[in-house]
């Protein structure tokens, strides 16, 4: 009965691949994920309710909140958390793993170059103009070195799907990514509510997260650190939107959670002020934008950052997590460049491909846009969070207008991308369970001589608005677990 | 353990133990409202905004010195900054800030208060309110279990520390309380009246019964300033927080290895309570006394801010 409903309600979106029942009307499951649907079909709808209100209570109640920007009614809110996973097989994951690893080197390799010998500007494999006036290319930080090298030592590679063997990087976050703690958190609340879903799937445990994140921290000091490096992580502080997740992995790996006012810089040192007076720090995990990060070289008025992080970070007595400047590598005109950076850094074709993507700059491509503005996403180069976008095909005619003129006056700053036909899975509603589009955020990590790490998993945004294809969580998105299953475990 | 993170901890103690001050002075004021006949009520309330320092906020307010409109005033406003609901919103303010010095049961104890003032609509259903305030109250003492259950570390030193410095001060208000409000015309000291006034004082205090049994001579002022100041059985009297302060600056000492003048202001004072008799505090003049009981103890709040770099 249940499940001829959700067919139902799928057929009105029969383009997009739906995750566990394919892409037709087909009733039956993929055979990997036949568990998930027995239980969908033994759970009553009212029990399921049940659960996630209780998963949502405990999020209430642990202040697992975020803050959504000029919405003082709602200065704290929960993401609404849905109890039905999304599953990716062994074999999807194993594919991605490789995908990201190469990914995560070649973004990696790409930023040491262009603040260093700027050979791919040389080879002419990307225009140098591109690169040179995008406002996240920190000019002052060229022929820096960072400590061994990395500099997006965190990211979050957004992922999207189109069927069962397409997957695309829709962005990638090299700045400061966020909500690895509702990966966390989302599979804490599983394990609670669903446990005899864990006994008919072998699903991969994402619980080593934090030990991962730690030892990277350590691993990237600087070489003349104390044995025990100290490592923290900074906030902007309680009023950020993500401050819970902050204060969620400092407490997780047992760091330090510093805010601007407990660093001060002297002698070209970082120290932390304690109650037992100055102690000297080694590691900043930031969550502070590089502009935010030092009145004396970036936004002379920031109250958020420390006076002078920089001068200790140029003389090599700190690390920096990401290494400032790493926004380069997620702009979204550089972004379509991915595929040549990719193969010019690792001498291999990409594993994951990236959506078809036309800059604006270029007069054809604006072209084109303008003359398809109904169809395609528009997106701001350097946004995020779902702001600055224009989704053609559910946009209103005032809103393309609106966007056609920005774009007229400046073009550089948007890129197109054609709107994607985003894969489904069955999420609770009110009275039964429908579709909606997914995406995927995996957490890369990435430390010296190029380790990367991952733990299998990652987090689940979900539109919960029927239709819908942005699913930021401060434009009413909401998240779900993401079951990674282990090898054998679909037999 | 950084001095911002120490300073919010201090802070989380001092004002949870505020709101549950004021929780039991709303409680112990509409008890001291019905012993006394109208207008006498308002003398009441007028004491009880008096003791926390909140009377001129409350008459710039315009409002009638009555439990319908005084008691949603102390327990509710978000004007007040004494308010329960002002002390727990900061509490909680602080606890936010330092989320993972806390363990989870100590931080959902606080916001569990939280969200029962952003539940709660309706100030004129007194019911209602004076249930609320009970509420809280329970929270509050969740809260200390927890802190019990939580590592021993600077992190619940510091709270600790906190809500000792805070209790003294309520403590050595609640005591001004008789000075502050005034018999009924007629009414003799050591009448029906004056005694139920001292009783509710130790109701305030859970004291009641402990008082019986360490005094059999009945009830009368100079026993009951000598339990509330002296008496170190009782948790609440100075003397007792004046030894916690002293305790947990040297367990915080211990894990430091620092020591400096907080240290010694406390140790200063706990030795001074220890001479004193009652006899010296009544001759001196026990609204004297308490006032500057209460400038020491900020002297020294002001000691600790400076020896842990709060600011």
């Amino acid at each position: 009965m249940q499940r001829n409903k959700v067919v139902q309600t799928l057929t009105m979106v029969s383009r997009c691949y739906d995750e566990i029942y394919g892409i037709t009307n087909r009733s039956a499951a993929r055979a990997d994920l036949e568990p998930l649907t027995q239980w969908l079909g033994a759970t009553p709808h009212a029990d399921l309710a049940q659960r996630q209100h209780a998963a949502e209570k405990t999020f209430r109640e642990l202040g697992i909140t975020f803050a959504v920007y000029g919405d003082a009614s709602a200065a704290e809110r929960i993401i609404p958390f849905d109890i039905i996973p999304r599953v990716f097989t062994a074999r999807d994951w194993t594919r991605l793993k490789a995908g990201l690893e190469q990914r995560a080197r070649a973004i990696n390799l790409f930023l040491a170059d262009i603040y260093g010998a700027q050979r791919i500007l040389a080879d002419g494999v990307i225009p140098a103009d591109l690169i040179l006036t995008c406002p996240q290319f920190r000019r002052e930080l060229v022929g820096l070195r960072p400590p061994h090298d990395v500099w997006a030592h965190i990211s979050g590679i957004d992922l999207v799907r189109t069927s069962e063997d397409d997957f695309w990087v829709l962005e990638d976050n090299v700045r400061t990514p966020s909500g690895v703690s509702y990966m966390l958190e989302n599979r804490a609340a599983m394990i609670r509510l669903c446990p005899e879903l864990f006994r008919s799937f072998r699903v991969a445990a994402v619980d080593s997260y934090p030990d991962l994140l730690l030892e990277m921290l350590r691993s990237v000091a600087p070489p003349h650190a104390a044995e025990n490096p100290v490592c923290v992580i900074l906030t902007p502080g309680p009023f950020n939107s993500a401050y819970y997740e902050h204060s969620f992995l400092a407490d997780s790996i047992g760091i330090e959670l510093v805010e601007s006012a407990d660093l001060i810089v002297e002698r070209d040192k970082v120290w932390m002020r304690t109650i037992t007076g100055l102690v000297q720090v080694d590691v900043i995990y930031r969550r502070i934008d590089d502009d935010y990060l030092d009145p004396e070289v970036f936004r002379p008025d920031t109250i958020l950052g420390v006076r002078g992080l920089m001068r200790a970070y140029r003389a090599g007595n700190v690390t920096i997590v990401n290494a400032p400047g790493t926004g380069v590598a997620d702009d979204k005109a550089i972004y379509s460049y991915m595929p040549e950076i990719v193969r010019y850094y690792t001498d291999a074709d990409p594993l994951l491909p990236i959506v078809q993507t036309w800059r604006c700059r270029e007069p054809a491509s604006l072209r084109y846009v303008l003359d398809h503005l109904s169809e395609l996403v528009v997106k701001l180069v350097d946004g995020s969070g779902g702001y600055g976008m224009l989704v053609g095909p559910t946009a209103t005619y005032a809103e393309i207008d609106a966007f056609r003129a920005a774009l007229v006056a400046e073009p550089h700053r948007y890129i197109a991308q054609p709107t994607l036909a985003l894969s489904t899975v069955p999420t609770l509603n009110a009275t039964t369970q429908a579709p909606r589009h997914v995406d995927f955020r995996p957490f890369v990590l990435s430390g010296p001589k190029g380790v990367v790490n991952m733990v299998p998993g990652g987090l689940t945004r979900v539109a919960l608005k029927e239709g819908s294809l942005i699913v930021n969580s401060s434009q009413g998105g909401g998240t779900k677990d993401s079951f990674v299953l282990l090898d054998g475990a679909s037999d | 353990m950084l001095s911002r993170t120490a300073a919010s901890l201090y802070w989380i103690g001092r004002y949870v133990e505020r709101a549950d001050f004021t929780a039991r002075l709303i409680a112990a004021t509409v008890r001291l409202d019905a012993l006394t006949s109208q207008p006498e009520g308002a003398a009441a309330w007028a004491s009880a905004l008096t003791v926390i320092d909140a009377l001129d906020d409350y008459e710039a307010e315009g409002l009638p010195k009555n439990q319908r409109h005084a008691a949603p005033f102390l327990a509710c406003s978000k004007t007040h900054p004494g308010s329960i609901f002002n002390c727990i919103e900061t509490a909680r303010g602080n606890a936010r800030a330092v989320r993972t010095a806390l363990s989870r049961e100590a931080w959902g104890a606080i916001n569990h208060a939280w969200l029962l003032f952003q539940a709660h609509t309706d100030d004129s259903d007194i019911p209602a309110l004076l249930q609320l305030v009970e509420q809280v109250q329970a929270d509050m003492l969740g809260f200390t279990g927890a802190l019990d259950r939580m590592l021993q570390h600077p992190s619940s030193m510091f709270i600790h520390l906190g809500a000792a410095i805070e209790r003294a001060d309520n403590t050595a208000r609640l005591i001004d309380v008789k000075y502050h409000i005034l018999l009924p015309e007629g009414e003799l000291i050591g009448g029906v009246i004056d005694r139920d006034q001292w009783t509710t004082i130790l109701q305030t205090v859970s004291a009641v019964n402990a008082y019986r049994y360490l005094y059999s001579g009945g009830l009368n002022a100079t026993d009951v300033i000598e339990f509330l100041t002296l008496r170190r059985e009782l948790p609440r009297s100075l003397i007792a927080c004046a030894n916690e302060v002293v305790n947990q600056l040297q367990a915080i000492a211990q894990v430091t290895g620092h020591f400096d003048q907080a240290d010694s202001l406390a140790m200063t004072r706990l030795a001074n309570l220890r001479r004193l008799k009652v006899g010296q505090i009544i001759g001196e003049g026990l609204h004297e006394y308490v006032e500057d009981f209460i400038d020491q103890n900020a002297t020294l709040a002001e000691a600790i801010s400076r020896q842990f770099r709060f600011i």
